[in-house]
């Protein structure tokens, strides 16, 4: 239930960086309102105002107050939420936790990004680049259930989002994600069959439908 | 259980100091270990297969990587005295939020007024003054970012002062005039011991830069 407060997220369906602060919420179990921003047509005021250096979505309002950046937001709302913790409760865990979080941030959706949004040798490129990442997600992940552990956590919110968009990396540059990396794919199972994150992600083949799109609006396909 | 705590850094490395300044704060005794990252030690690339980067903080011989994750890191477990986060939720976001500012303008950004000519450098000290003058209004009338005390703002930004006269010196141009609130913040953080024994004298990181660009091939 909400904290007594009123809980705003500037929103674009198809961004991992919005879902992560969805899935934060639904697994605190906090009532918010999403609002669709239009990042083509036109950015909202609010957006604006809220956002004015990075002008980018998501951004998370709690009772009017503006917070940006997802990682940020999803600390935010583990900190105020309390229960359950998305974090462990030694430093040392949540250390490893805020490592692999940062680790994912920086690396993973730029590299997804880079392989849909391009052609030719620059996708083969990305490619190669987006297979050593998931190298190390693999061996990070090991024989844990999740980035967290035993339990669905901080590190494994930051993540899952990005996997919806591995469909259109997976046709785009001829590869396969899921069957090249085993323990990716059962920790994305895994994490599939958390209410939270089922209700949240997409369908991939709608992200790969957005990907055609934009590539289009860019110029990369006629 | 013995407190062991070795931190493997690189001394004009501002990522390194910050984890320098976090731990003087605490008041922690450690072994600290300089590597030669043309020829890194054997226990850097054990403890941070990953990145192969430092710092790397060892405590207790369980690395921690990442000098954000490691200042938060070093903060919790000694939670005893010097709180670097605020205890509030919204104030910790926002500290977190221009912690990452920090991280994703300063350093790159800085490295431009060193390592460019030309256009790209005009453009370079225009975006490194303005991220600064953002970095102002954050800080306000406050001493210090954190607050009354220092906390992981000014930990976060302060080892970057110690490269501004390499910056300025190479760049040709004058941060002072432009930002006068954040020198006087940057001075009154040298004025503590955690932060004035953490960073290395301004001339030293000039030679150092100097050093960089001839192997980098710029005249």
């Amino acid at each position: 239930m909400s904290k007594g407060g009123d809980v705003v997220l500037l929103d674009f369906w198809a961004s991992p960086f919005c879902m992560r602060v969805q899935i934060a919420l639904s697994e605190k179990g906090v009532s918010y309102e999403a609002r669709q921003e239009d990042l083509f047509g036109g950015k909202s005021e609010l957006l604006l105002k809220s956002n004015p250096i990075y002008q980018k979505v998501p951004v998370f309002l709690h009772n009017g107050k503006p917070l940006c950046e997802s990682t940020v937001i999803v600390g935010y709302i583990d900190e105020t939420w309390t229960s359950p913790p998305l974090l462990p409760p030694c430093p040392y865990g949540r250390a490893q936790a805020r490592f692999w979080a940062d680790y994912i941030d920086k690396k993973l959706f730029d590299a997804v990004r880079d392989v849909v949004l391009s052609k030719g040798e620059a996708t083969e490129a990305a490619k190669k680049e987006l297979i050593e990442i998931l190298k190390v997600l693999e061996g990070g992940l090991g024989e844990r259930d999740f980035f967290g552990g035993k339990a669905f956590g901080f590190a494994d919110i930051i993540a899952i989002p990005s996997t919806c968009w591995f469909l259109a990396a997976g046709k785009l540059g001829n590869f396969q994600v899921e069957a090249e990396f085993p323990k990716i794919s059962g920790w994305i199972k895994r994490c599939m069959h958390k209410e939270s994150v089922a209700k949240i992600i997409p369908d991939p083949e709608k992200i790969y439908e957005f990907v055609l799109m934009m590539r289009k609006m860019q110029g990369i396909d006629q | 259980m013995a407190n062991e705590v070795i931190l493997l850094d690189f001394w004009p490395s501002p990522f390194g100091m910050r984890v320098r300044i976090a731990l003087a704060e605490k008041g922690v005794k450690y072994e600290y270990r300089d590597e030669d990252l043309r020829n890194k030690s054997p226990l850097l690339l054990q403890m941070n297969p990953i990145h192969k980067k430092i710092p790397v903080l060892i405590h207790n011989g369980r690395p921690v990587c990442e000098s954000l994750v490691a200042v938060q890191y070093v903060d919790e477990a000694w939670n005893d005295k010097s709180p670097l986060l605020p205890s509030d939720p919204y104030q910790r976001a926002q500290a977190r939020f221009w912690a990452d500012f920090v991280d994703k303008k300063i350093y790159d950004i800085g490295k431009k007024t060193w390592a460019t000519k030309g256009e790209e450098l005009e453009a370079a000290k225009k975006e490194f003054i303005d991220a600064l003058k953002l970095l102002e209004v954050e800080l306000g009338n406050k001493p210090y970012f954190g607050g009354e005390t220092i906390g992981y703002v000014d930990v976060v930004l302060i080892p970057f002062y110690c490269w501004f006269y390499a910056y300025e010196t190479c760049g040709n141009f004058s941060i002072e005039p432009e930002c006068p609130v954040l020198i006087a913040w940057a001075k009154r953080c040298m004025q503590k011991e955690s932060i004035s024994e953490s960073l290395p004298d301004q001339q030293k990181v000039y030679e150092f830069v100097l050093m960089m660009r001839k192997n980098l091939g710029i005249e």
